[in-house]
């Protein structure tokens, strides 16, 4: 176990473990990603309150699910970079900032279009899309962070600071926007969601909602070998690998 | 040389030598002697504790200007437009928290200080909070009568203010720290720390809104407080870890 | 089959305007990234193979 944590340190080995581990993942992400879509669009059944409408969810909680793992991914690559000081972690969190704010705004614009059939309004201040949309800004501060910085070292360490800080308090805003949202509006905006899902209704979602997270990793893999060789572009490995 | 392990006295000849590691102070003693320091610093500059305050009371003052001076609709908004004044004038005064010490070098001395520095930083940010974020709790009142507040409301807002300032500093100064050496940290700054900022600003102006209401505010004054316990607790260490790096590295 | 025929799937069940500017907005997003990361890959190549010219042309 420690010896694999140290061998994740050395931005070589991660490279090479990353290139053998990708083209599973982009294959099962295909995979799932058509199956799911052929299977939610054109199978699942209509849903009885809100007709075909309701199609929108296999698009909608699958990037809502992944906006926050991906923020509580970047969480503990701070974390492993601020206490084992490994390189890598960064790097990673580093890629998944931009796909994570994506999934958010997609979560957010899918979230508001679904509104429009069942609440009758593009946005209401909705407990989950008003602290959604605070986590999308959350987002944006980190990578404006990022950006703001010179030295990537620097950036890098000061960025985790803020993800941990910014992790801490997103169970915080979630919970004060909740209480304030009952406070303020009383439940005449609740979804419209049958009690409990049919299995042909949950199950393209559960693929969807797989062939999203292998999509995730696929992606943050590829991009992670684009982020090792461009720090460690100075290495004699790197350099013959250009060749 | 016989050196004296009791506290504040110190001769002139003993206080250069303080920061030498070994020397035992009492962390009681640390922190009145920084509190004395950013007083007696915030003494010298003077102007810039009112800042602030007129900010506070320009942004009011816009108000009924742009929406609309009847008394009704003004006092519907008033405990909401309160606190976001006063979160922005919160928020502009942070920039200056760390700024000039680490323009001067003062910052760097801090860190290599060998008393505990998350001390030192909770020490500058209880200063802050008592030359912005106190006045700003007693001052919203006086600017709530030109929004025609409601009578219950007046307490409830200076209480909540006092108590939703501190946590306020006590975040921005995480956000302050990180963007210290940053040549353009203004902007940026409020982006960071906006978001985080929200919680405070929902149980602050509920508070006020309940009073108001009638209702009791002691569940969002508690929540304000449980806030404020947290941040007591775990700001001050972000606040040093983000001073280290945005200065060394 | 929960539809019909095609221009039923298309039509959505008079949901269309919000259901299929989901799932565009989802497909281009996941094939945005897809061809922004290669994009990437292909610059870096390059940007290192340009260097390494320069490099053994200055030695």
């Amino acid at each position: 176990m420690w010896t694999f944590i140290h061998k994740l340190g050395s931005p070589k080995w991660c490279y090479t473990l990353c290139g053998r581990l990708q083209p599973g993942f982009w294959a099962a992400a295909a995979l799932l990603l058509c199956v799911g879509s052929v299977w939610a669009l054109g199978y699942s059944p209509r849903d009885y309150q809100m007709g075909d409408s309701y199609r929108i969810i296999y698009v909608h909680v699958p990037s809502a699910i992944l906006a926050q793992s991906i923020f509580i991914a970047m969480a503990v690559a701070s974390a492993v970079l601020l206490v084992w000081k490994i390189k890598v972690a960064d790097m990673a969190a580093r890629v998944m900032a931009p796909f994570g704010a994506a999934m958010t705004f997609l979560a957010l614009f899918s979230g508001s279009l679904w509104g429009v059939p069942t609440w009758g309004t593009w946005w209401t201040w909705d407990a989950r899309l008003t602290s959604m949309l605070i986590q999308l800004f959350l987002y944006l501060g980190v990578i404006a962070l990022r950006g703001a910085f010179g030295s990537a070292d620097q950036g890098a360490k000061a960025v985790a600071v803020l993800t941990l800080v910014g992790v801490v308090n997103i169970p915080i805003i979630k919970y004060s926007v909740v209480w304030w949202n009952t406070l303020h509006q009383p439940a005449t905006f609740t979804l419209t969601q049958p009690p409990a899902m049919v299995a042909s209704m949950w199950m393209p979602l559960l693929v969807m909602v797989l062939g999203f997270y292998c999509f995730f990793i696929a992606l943050t893999l590829y991009r992670l070998r684009n982020e090792i060789l461009r720090r460690e572009s100075r290495t004699r490995w790197v350099q013959e690998l250009a060749d | 040389m016989p050196r004296s392990t009791t506290g504040m006295k110190f001769t002139d000849e003993e206080r250069s030598l303080a920061p030498v590691a070994g020397t035992t102070i009492g962390l009681s003693a640390v922190w009145r002697a920084q509190v004395k320091r950013e007083l007696a610093l915030a003494r010298r500059r003077g102007g810039d504790l009112l800042n602030p305050l007129l900010f506070l009371a320009l942004v009011v003052v816009l108000f009924p200007l742009g929406i609309s001076p009847q008394p009704d609709l003004l006092a519907e908004i008033a405990p909401g437009l309160l606190w976001v004044a006063a979160l922005l004038a919160m928020l502009l005064s942070l920039d200056a928290l760390f700024r000039t010490d680490f323009a001067d070098g003062s910052l760097e001395q801090l860190l290599l200080s060998p008393q505990p520095l998350p001390l030192l930083c909770l020490a500058k940010v209880f200063v802050h909070w008592l030359l912005t974020g106190m006045p700003l709790a007693l001052c919203a009142p006086l600017m709530g009568v030109l929004l025609s507040l409601p009578g219950t409301g007046y307490l409830t807002l200076a209480a909540s203010l006092a108590l939703g300032t501190a946590s306020l500093s006590l975040i921005g100064a995480i956000g302050a720290a990180l963007t210290v050496g940053l040549p353009r940290g203004g902007v940026l700054l409020s982006l960071l720390v906006l978001p985080l900022y929200i919680p405070v600003l929902i149980f602050g102006a509920g508070a006020v809104q309940a009073a108001i209401q009638g209702g009791g505010t002691a569940p969002a004054l508690a929540l304000l407080g449980a806030l404020l316990a947290l941040a007591v607790a775990a700001a001050p260490f972000a606040i040093a870890g983000a001073l280290r790096i945005s200065v060394n590295g | 089959m929960a539809f019909d025929s095609f221009s039923a799937l298309l039509a959505m069940g008079g949901y269309a305007k919000y259901v299929w500017p989901a799932w565009g907005l989802a497909a281009l997003l996941l094939l945005g990234f897809v061809c922004w990361a290669r994009h990437e890959r292909r610059q870096l190549f390059e940007q290192l193979r340009r260097r390494r010219r320069r490099e053994a042309r200055a030695a």
